[in-house]
């Protein structure tokens, strides 16, 4: 082993270690307390708002962003705007009545709001196909840290962090447990907010060059905010801003951490500080990004992605180099850990309670069982996909799963929460349409790598017009079938957007 | 073809009896909710398959409460006939009528009390161009039938209004030595620390408040575990050290809804049996803890302590119902978790004769119908 591979390797098992040990006892410490008033402390919305942080910041935030913003340039800054302004389409139209709908997944809001099994059955394999997804570029995204921190073939990574996931979850620890969330955010924004300012004062030390007079190729749009390709550039761009604002309300595992507010007006405070959080966090990936520009030109081409992981030793050299490599590289082991867990644990949830959950035949496997039957599926099919097809990039298949995600659920939320009039067979038939459609392009894309024509272009990023045809679907046959709307549905409207505090006769 | 059908579907007179089974069992959940305008709306028009008749309606006593098929200008005749239905009426042809439309089939009203509990709830009218004794025969099996589901239902309401009656029970439970022993504690803090007396004085304000509070019939875990907590400060005043409570709420679950004194019952038991123990022991001390944990879509509470325990057949016997045995509170909790989220959810004991009592009790996040 030669030394360069030391802090990676340290960093690697410090933060494995660590969240196996956390996840083991953690509960047991966190919680032995003869504290007599501790039932009144429900989860204040700042640590809350970090834990929900902590469990969205993946390694497509941690890692992809700057290798988009430097292969792409300054368009790509519109996954991150994206990502933190679906919080707040999410804190106008969704978080307080969610919360007061009682539901804790989203087939559960389907299923209170319409009263019907299909309807929940339905977004049950949408959170599932969500969920692997979204798991996938986790995996991909190990397999990249590990391949550039300790030369790992990039089949390790996936390995590695299946592993961890499927231990913590299996033995009843990570569960969600919001300290450790909170903890993790902190963690990610340390580990790229210190080396980025050594960074900044390195390239200050340098006479501050300019990034966007690099040599690198196309270095007159580099710093434009559309996409190259003139029409087809700009559908792209808009794509990418509907999939992202719209999609985050729908990834399960964002959604069950509302439901720990104690109500609706909690749920809009989290939402709120998750707003500051994020957009602090997203300030430092184009620093990467544009510091890489300068330093690291030749990572533009050949893996983009490991960009955040290898700059650090670019510029610094020595042992101060190789601590910053360290951290740069626990914070991104530490991203994947968290954001696989909590969506593993989603998944895994849907899945004990709808397929390993039912009875087979006479036989019928209790709930810890069906739970960890479901947790190894959960895991083991989009690992697998990821040793099997590594070559998509992180950000992109991430952006993918925000697009089902817009296409699926942010309708079914919109209507459901804000119009009266839907019908479970117009919620059938929105997600019908938004789910083969984005399901295609997701299909596209893993298969091809073409990302030139229309084609291409339309079904690379669906959500342009997915979501709008969805949500037409989903208008037109409620309408058709407005005989069929559910006899609850005013009484239900009233409770999801009367705030707590008012005294309904709620009988 | 024929032969196929024969065989596998049975003969003609197996499939017509199928076929009559079914239509009564398609009529029968509505009629499980007892006699109303949307039960009547949603039965009536299977009645009708199963009588082959152009027109059948179910009325109350008082008026027609959905009619089905044709002849929907003869609900005022109907009215008045059943105006006159009287006890130990038999199933008869009430009225020939005279109509202006030619075309209309409804000629004669055969008319069958529905009877509950030997009080006349409704009819069931039958109209026809003229009604045979098979028809009127028919109509009065309907109406028998029809009459045994109401029963059922009325049967469902009364086990309904029992589980109240035993939740207003429970709220009137609390002990009166509860009462006068807390007030005593609270009485000896009076002079000697003015402001713990006043402290507890509000506490058991707070307590009682919540225990007989009129509305709902769920709260959240937050709320109970509150109240849990006022309870056991006020036992701990007067037990003062002989009584260690420990609690491990994780405050992920502090949201999830809950059947209105659900837990409030299992602490108290906790309470008696660990502090009957307490004499026996070394050091005199009744331990007991509260653990609450997050299990993803399930929230689990655990209320222990470590007493004397109990022999598990005896607590088979209170979870069973038994009126018989001390614990009303065990059997009602467990009768309420299951009637809100199914019988998965059923109350766990665990003890045996000196090892402690464990009970387990198992909330799902979201059931459906579960609201506070």
């Amino acid at each position: 082993m030669s030394t360069e591979v030391v802090p990676g390797f340290v960093a690697v098992v410090l933060v494995t270690v660590a969240t196996l040990a956390i996840g083991t006892w953690g509960l047991r410490f966190s919680r032995t307390t003869s504290d007599f008033f501790v039932a009144s402390r429900t989860v204040r919305p700042g640590l809350n708002a970090s834990a929900i942080g902590g469990e969205y910041l993946s390694a497509a935030s941690f890692l992809g962003v700057a290798g988009l913003v430097l292969t792409f340039g300054a368009d790509m800054l519109w996954y991150p705007v994206g990502w933190t302004a679906g919080y707040l389409v999410l804190l106008v139209l969704v978080a307080a009545p969610l919360r007061r709908s009682g539901a804790y997944t989203l087939p559960d809001f389907a299923e209170a709001r319409l009263g019907s099994r299909g309807v929940r059955a339905l977004c049950s394999v949408l959170v599932v196909a969500i969920g692997w997804l979204y798991l996938l570029p986790q995996f991909q995204g190990a397999g990249l840290t590990l391949q550039a921190a300790i030369d790992a073939p990039t089949w390790v990574g996936p390995l590695v962090v299946a592993a961890v996931v499927l231990i913590n979850v299996g033995s009843g620890g990570m569960r969600s447990i919001t300290f450790v969330q909170a903890f993790q955010y902190w963690l990610k924004l340390t580990a790229l907010l210190l080396p980025a300012c050594v960074l900044l004062a390195v390239w200050a030390g340098d006479g501050a060059p300019n990034p966007t007079m690099g040599a690198g190729a196309g270095a007159d749009y580099w710093s434009l905010p559309l996409g190259e390709g003139g029409a087809q550039g700009l559908y792209v761009t808009y794509s990418l801003i509907v999939a992202t604002f719209l999609g985050t309300m729908g990834l399960p595992h964002v959604v069950v951490r509302f439901y720990t507010n104690p109500d609706g007006r909690a749920a809009r405070r989290t939402t709120l500080v998750v707003l500051a959080l994020l957009g602090a966090f997203y300030l430092l990936p184009p620093v990467y990004g544009a510091l890489g520009r300068i330093y690291a030109t030749d990572l533009a081409t050949a893996g983009s992605d490991a960009l955040v992981l290898e700059l650090p030793r670019l510029m610094v050299d020595g042992i101060l180099g190789e601590v910053l490599t360290g951290l740069v590289t626990a914070g991104a082991f530490a991203a994947f850990l968290s954001t696989s867990s909590g969506l593993s644990i989603a998944v895994a949830g849907v899945l004990s309670q709808d397929v390993t959950g039912r009875r087979f035949g006479t036989h019928r496997l209790s709930g810890i069982a069906a739970f960890r039957a479901g947790a190894v599926i959960a895991v083991v099919v989009p690992a697998w996909v990821s040793i099997a097809a590594p070559d998509v990039g992180v950000a992109r298949t991430v952006g993918l799963a925000f697009a089902v995600a817009a296409s699926t659920f942010c309708p079914l939320l919109l209507l459901g929460i804000w119009w009266r009039g839907l019908t479970a067979a117009g919620a059938i038939a929105g997600l019908v349409v938004g789910g083969v459609g984005s399901g295609l392009a997701v299909g596209w894309t893993l298969v091809t790598s073409e990302t030139t024509g229309w084609v291409a272009v339309l079904l690379g990023q669906p959500a342009a017009w997915s979501v709008p045809a969805a949500l037409a679907t989903m208008v037109l046959v409620s309408r058709a079938t407005r005989s069929r709307v559910p006899t609850h549905a005013g009484r239900f409207m009233v409770r999801l957007h009367t705030p707590e505090s008012v005294d309904l006769q709620r009988t | 073809m024929r032969r196929w059908r024969r065989t596998h579907l049975g003969t003609e007179a197996d499939r017509a009896t199928f076929r009559t089974l079914h239509t009564a069992s398609l009529a029968a959940p509505a009629l499980r909710e007892g006699l109303t305008e949307a039960s009547a709306e949603r039965s009536v028009r299977h009645l009708r398959t199963l009588l082959g008749t152009p027109a059948a309606a179910l009325t109350d006593t008082s008026g027609v409460l959905a009619w089905e098929g044709l002849g929907h200008h003869h609900v005022a005749e109907t009215t008045q006939v059943i105006a006159d239905l009287s006890d130990g009426a038999p199933t008869r042809i009430a009225a020939t009528i005279e109509c202006s439309d030619p075309r209309c089939p409804v000629r004669q009203l055969v008319i069958s009390p529905l009877v509950v509990e030997e009080v006349i709830v409704g009819a069931l009218v039958v109209g026809a161009p003229n009604a045979t004794g098979s028809l009127v025969r028919a109509a009065n099996e309907v109406a028998a039938w029809v009459s045994g589901q109401l029963e059922l239902a009325r049967l469902d309401d009364s086990r309904t209004a029992l589980m109240e009656a035993e939740v207003r029970a429970l709220r009137a439970q609390i002990s009166p030595h509860f009462i006068y022993n807390s007030l005593g504690a609270i009485a000896s803090f009076v002079r000697t620390d003015p402001d713990r007396a006043r402290e507890l004085l509000l506490e058991f304000a707070d307590f009682t408040r919540y225990s007989f509070r009129s509305h709902g019939d769920y709260t959240t875990l937050a709320e109970e575990l509150r109240s849990v907590e006022r309870y056991l400060l006020l036992e701990q005043a007067r037990f003062g050290d002989r009584l260690k409570v420990t609690l491990r709420i994780a405050p992920e679950v502090l949201p999830v809804a809950v059947p209105f004194l659900c837990i409030q019952p299992l602490v108290e038991n906790a309470v008696r049996h660990g502090l009957e123990a307490s004499a026996d022991k070394a050091d005199g001390v009744g331990r007991l803890s509260i653990t609450a944990r997050d299990l993803d879509q399930e929230c689990l509470i655990e209320v222990e302590d470590d007493g004397t325990g109990e022999d598990p057949e005896r607590v088979r016997r209170a979870l069973a119902g038994d009126a018989s045995m001390d614990s009303v509170g065990l059997g009602n909790v467990d009768a309420r978790l299951r009637n809100a989220f199914g019988d998965d959810y059923g109350l766990v004991v665990e003890t045996a004769p000196g090892a402690g009592t464990k009970v387990i009790v198992r909330v799902p996040k979201f059931a459906p119908g579960v609201q506070l």
